[in-house]
């Protein structure tokens, strides 16, 4: 039987096929429900060491409207880590807080490091490049709701696949579900050697290509990502591949489409997604982002027990 | 009488047919630097089997299975002997095993555990060819990438 109740939400790794649906089937479920008391009384940390909008508003929406309470900071110039503590310490000081953990930081490994020193569930809400699962959850579901199916779908992954730690985990998790992968990105961000062995180990039918010219019209989900500035050390790096992919419907009808076709992005978005696609069918990110509440409203209370 | 390069112990244990460059640095993990009593090294000794071989030979000291398989990403071809009254009691071979703790860098520099003295720990994935997969970061190391502490 899937029990989620105390368990880490480090990475999308850690969970089977029957868990990934059991939560999507739980946030269909939340998603009926706006306000509820099933958390009545317990207390979720957020500590956000990086800039976030939508992780961090909407694990503290899903928070509340399901009758708990949030602390919490949204930037460490204001904790002692800005003192120089060391993650280790301040986790095990607010564990002394709260009843949960969200955390996002900007190193690789952060969660796991947090999870191995405290007894309350963590969440990682996002370390470094490496995976950000609640996202993958939402992803899932929204292809899931908007596909109606998650079996054997093909999906084009687009822009920083080397940094994108959305896209690194959305691509295991398709994995369980028979997905073909095109994977789409200048030279210099493809998707690192060792996890495009892992997916062919994994048996996944997976291809790079430098353009979406030639595959777009097999595609039936785009995950378009913005290539992120803050990953680059060196500023010329970034403006080499800055602007390099810029999907408008335009672009997408030149190119060829399925007229079914869905187009995801986990926001925010800078130039690489023009806003006339925001008007058509295809445009999915705006259901996509608000998608985050009731999954996370769905993992909270799986990982506190409210729901077995 | 058969000769000796490294001469005998009366009770303790011999790593023995260990890649000759690997040596030294066997006995930093093995943390034999401290011990007390005798500890004879060998270095570039004839070997069937490697060319040349490394052997250390530690007096008063039982190396267990667990302690032995530490450096088994430097060493695979080593064996254990535990020597009592000048006999091997014991012989074991090294066994790559399922963690590797404090002995591999992970490769990646945004990994945490290259930062705040976190000790280095990684999950054997794939144990030939080696492939390590980092505890913190899931980033996955071939043998190429991988340096010791």
């Amino acid at each position: 039987m899937v029990s989620f109740k105390n368990r880490d939400i480090i990475s999308i790794r850690h969970f089977n096929k029957e868990e990934l649906l059991y939560i999507l089937d739980l946030a269909r479920r939340m998603d009926l429900v706006d306000h509820t008391d099933m958390l009545r009384g317990k207390v979720l940390a957020s500590l956000f060491f990086e800039p976030s909008t939508r992780t961090r508003l909407s694990f503290e929406s899903a928070m509340k409207r399901l009758g708990g309470m949030v602390i919490g900071f949204a930037e460490p110039g204001v904790t002692s880590a800005a003192k120089g503590e060391s993650l280790s310490d301040s986790v095990r000081i607010i564990e002394g807080y709260c009843d949960i953990i969200v955390l996002r930081h900007y190193l690789e490994g952060s969660a796991q490091l947090a999870a191995d020193v405290v007894e309350i569930p963590i969440i990682n809400a996002g370390d470094g490049a490496n995976q950000h699962p609640t996202q993958t959850f939402l992803d899932l579901y929204t292809i899931q709701k908007t596909k109606g199916t998650l079996e054997g779908l093909t999906i084009g992954f687009l822009g920083d696949l080397k940094y994108g730690r959305t896209v690194h985990s959305l691509a295991y998790a398709l994995a369980y579900f028979g997905a073909e992968m095109y994977f789409v990105s200048p030279p210099s961000l493809r998707l690192p050697a060792d996890f495009l062995e892992t997916l062919k180990d994994r048996k996944v039918k997976c291809y790079e290509h430098e353009s979406l010219a030639g595959i777009s019209k097999r595609l039936d989900v785009i995950y378009c990502t913005r290539i992120q500035k803050e990953r680059f050390a060196d500023p010329i790096e970034f403006e080499k591949v800055r602007g390099v992919y810029r999907l408008s419907k335009t672009t997408l009808e030149e190119f060829g489409i399925k007229d079914d076709l869905k187009v995801l992005h986990p926001l925010p978005r800078v130039d690489e997604m023009d806003d006339s696609l925001d008007a058509t069918d295809f445009a999915v990110y705006f259901h996509q982002a608000r998608n985050g509440v009731p999954i996370r409203k769905a993992l909270l209370a799986a990982v506190l027990g409210a729901i077995e | 009488m058969k000769h000796l390069d490294v001469a005998a112990i009366k009770d303790g244990s011999v790593i023995d047919h260990i890649d000759s460059k690997s040596t030294l640095k066997v006995t930093e993990i093995l943390n034999i630097q401290n011990e007390e009593q005798v500890v004879l090294v060998g270095m570039n000794l004839t070997s069937k089997f490697l060319g040349k071989k490394g052997i250390i030979k530690i007096e008063g000291k039982i190396i267990d299975q667990k302690e032995a398989n530490k450096i088994a990403l430097i060493a695979p071809n080593a064996t254990v002997n535990i020597i009592k009254d000048y006999e091997v009691v014991k012989k074991f071979q090294i066994v790559v095993p399922e963690i590797i703790e404090g002995i591999v860098k992970c490769f990646n520099p945004n990994c945490v555990s290259n930062y705040n003295n976190i000790k280095a720990k990684q999950h054997v994935v794939n144990k030939k060819p080696i492939k390590l997969q980092c505890h913190y970061c899931e980033r996955i190391m071939s043998t190429k990438d991988i340096v010791l502490i």
